[in-house]
């Protein structure tokens, strides 16, 4: 088995407010293999944006990184310098953002995009070379070699959303984190932006940090998947095995979410809301929605523990089914 | 840009010079109980000590000289086709001085001042609120802008006067007044150079320091909400390197609003720094236009507002033929019904 690419250990990222730090991820523990797909999947406000960031360190303030390790391929992230950051971010860790629509510069053209992150990280480069590479690229992501002159406000949602997938492939980094890619694009393009992230990925070599809300996309694109709930992980699984039989209450809950077509019940949802994560719940977060909640649960933290070979949760169910 | 949008364009400012044309040549003449004749024969007789006889006829020679017996509307048609041709007649108060000789002898010290002198605050003044507003900047810039901001309510002239007392007057360090010193003839050589500068120091200066606050100011406000956008954010994901995104991603992209200002003030400063130009004594177009007003010089006004007015009208042409560069986005085409 080969060596994790990416480890992250106990990383903690608060939000500063008046009222005392807000605990947005709070002691996650994950890994990466290299060439994996890994999902992180949860509702809204359940940190995975703030993770996701915080994993390149672009935590913005009022946010901050209280604590924890974040180790690319050995290099703790969090401990090194600002310009030692910079230059890991693109070619060895990219991104692939959240809102395609609004994260390409208006007032430059595609060609330039791509160019700069290139030029900003390796040595000098002839400008043909610089203007060949960024024709393959387009090609890469099926783009057509005449948009290399447009400006981002001529493509559509789709378009602009394989620049920058090719922005993020431009350097072959190691890991590429994908912060909901498709949200905002149709389910059709949303399918064809996934292929050509999966052909890319597959291509590359290269292991995918795919976050996002969408059960059923994760289920198509990725290998192992995690379920962030309140800042924390509730299970860790390979997609399999977690759709076939979740272990942490909520997981099933989320999995039984989307209407199927079989049955033609009603539409499901979780009873309640997520916690205020300013004062959270004692015990288990989850506890106070939780069915199947006991005595201990809102007493003790529970801990995320290997329960079955490569399953992972965080939930005192299972403590006793330890292997 | 489309051919037709520039047609167009051009069209506006054929309009906006012509009903600035028309506007010149009726106002002063509302003041219908003045006569620029009597009160300049009145002036001369003063000084002569004897009020001659047949003033009167006097009066109506010069009116005839003049074509001010003509009826308005001809008087109106006349001035239109002189205009065009830049010939504002002759300076009643300077006569027989043409007032296009007295607009050229002025406006090269109105421009060169007064334009290097705004454009100097708007470079300084927008680039340090860009950095202002860039969490990277050194932190002595945040102490400096409650002090410029001060001082860009103090209105320039006065500030002018300060400068004056504590550089001119005090310490002697710079020229009281004058655009060059008394004596000399202008020239191109390098000594007269040299004084035409160290005579520009305090003017410019007042003018610099009391601008710089307002461009500092506007800038940071449109930099800070700039750098929200979610392209700052990926720029950063991309590893940019920290100049990069200041000037080519957040920066260029929130020029436009600043641009629109400085079309705006170039025209403004022209008119504006007449209380400058007084206070310094300098040779320029609003020294001139103090005195043509003073003496009720009906064609050196017109001349002189014309003057003004195609200025402010280049100005804002200029700046919306820039707005498609700076400005992909903009294209100035119609919507289709």
């Amino acid at each position: 088995m080969k060596a994790d690419i990416l480890q992250v250990r106990n990383l903690r990222v608060y939000y500063q407010t008046s009222l005392g730090p807000l605990k947005a991820v709070d002691g996650v523990t994950l890994s990466l293999k290299p060439g994996e797909r890994f999902g992180l999947v949860g509702e809204s406000g359940s940190g995975k944006s703030t993770l996701a960031l915080a994993l390149m360190r672009l935590t913005k303030p009022p946010g901050y990184i209280e604590g924890g390790q974040v180790l690319l391929d050995g290099l703790d992230l969090i401990k090194v310098s600002e310009n030692e950051i910079r230059k890991v971010r693109l070619a060895q860790i990219a991104l692939v953002p959240q809102g395609a629509m609004s994260s390409l510069n208006p007032v430059m053209r595609i060609k330039d995009q791509i160019i700069d992150g290139i030029k900003d990280h390796l040595k000098k480069m002839p400008g043909s070379a610089l203007e060949e590479r960024m024709h393959e690229l387009l090609a890469k992501v099926e783009l057509k070699p005449e948009m290399a002159n447009m400006f981002p406000h001529e493509l559509s949602g789709g378009m602009k959303q394989r620049v920058c997938l090719a922005i993020a492939i431009s350097l072959s980094p190691k890991v590429i984190i994908a912060d909901e890619p498709t949200s905002a694009l149709d389910v059709v393009v949303q399918r064809q932006v996934m292929l050509t992230l999966g052909q890319v990925q597959e291509s590359l070599g290269v292991s995918i940090l795919l976050v996002g809300h969408d059960m059923g996309l994760m289920a198509q694109f990725v290998e192992r998947i995690g379920v962030l709930y309140a800042g924390k992980l509730a299970e860790v699984g390979s997609v399999r095995e977690v759709f076939k039989e979740s272990l942490h209450p909520y997981t099933r809950l989320l999995i039984a979410c989307p209407p199927s077509l079989e049955e033609k019940g009603q539409f499901k949802g979780i009873p309640g809301l997520p916690p205020l994560l300013l004062n959270p719940p004692s015990g288990c977060v989850f506890h106070p929605r939780c069915p199947q909640t006991t005595s201990r649960c809102s007493v003790k933290i529970p801990s995320l523990k290997e329960v079955y070979p490569g399953r992972w949760v965080a939930c005192h169910l299972y403590t006793e089914v330890k292997r | 840009m489309s051919l037709n949008y520039l047609l167009r364009r051009l069209g506006l400012f054929v309009v906006v010079v012509w009903a600035a044309v028309t506007l010149i040549f009726f106002l002063p003449r509302l003041a219908s109980e003045r006569n620029p004749i009597v009160e300049r024969m009145g002036q001369t007789a003063a000084s002569a000590g004897k009020l001659g006889e047949g003033v009167g006829e006097m009066v109506k020679a010069w009116e005839a000289k003049f074509g001010l017996d003509q009826p308005l509307w001809k008087q109106y048609l006349r001035y239109f086709r002189d205009v065009l041709h830049l010939d504002f007649g002759y300076s009643l108060a300077y006569y027989p001085t043409k007032v296009i000789d007295l607009i050229i002898k002025a406006l090269p010290w109105t421009i060169g001042l007064f334009g290097v002198a705004t454009l100097i605050s708007f470079l300084l003044g927008s680039l340090g609120g860009a950095l202002l507003a860039w969490p990277k900047a050194p932190r002595f810039l945040q102490y400096l802008l409650p002090f410029f901001l001060t001082l860009s309510a103090v209105p320039y002239y006065l500030l002018g006067l300060v400068l004056l007392f504590l550089f001119a007057f005090t310490t002697r360090i710079f020229p009281l007044s004058g655009g060059y010193p008394v004596g000399t003839v202008p020239s191109l050589s390098f000594p007269f150079i040299l004084e035409v500068l160290r005579h520009a120091v305090l003017p410019g200066c007042a003018m610099i320091i009391a601008g710089v606050g307002f461009w500092a100011l506007q800038m940071r406000g449109m930099m800070i909400i700039g750098l929200e956008e979610d392209y700052i954010a990926f720029a950063e994901a991309k590893g940019l390197k920290g100049n990069r995104i200041f000037f080519r991603y957040a920066l260029r992209n929130v020029l436009l609003p600043q641009a629109t200002s400085l079309a705006i003030t170039l025209g403004q400063v022209i008119s504006g720094g007449i209380l400058v130009e007084v206070v310094f004594g300098y040779p320029g177009l609003g020294t001139l236009l103090l005195k043509a007003v003073s003496g009720f010089d009906y064609n050196l006004i017109s001349g002189i507002v014309f003057i003004i007015i195609i200025i402010i009208a280049v100005a804002t042409l200029l700046v919306d033929l820039l707005y498609p560069l700076l400005d992909p986005r903009i294209t100035y085409q119609r919507r289709v019904k």
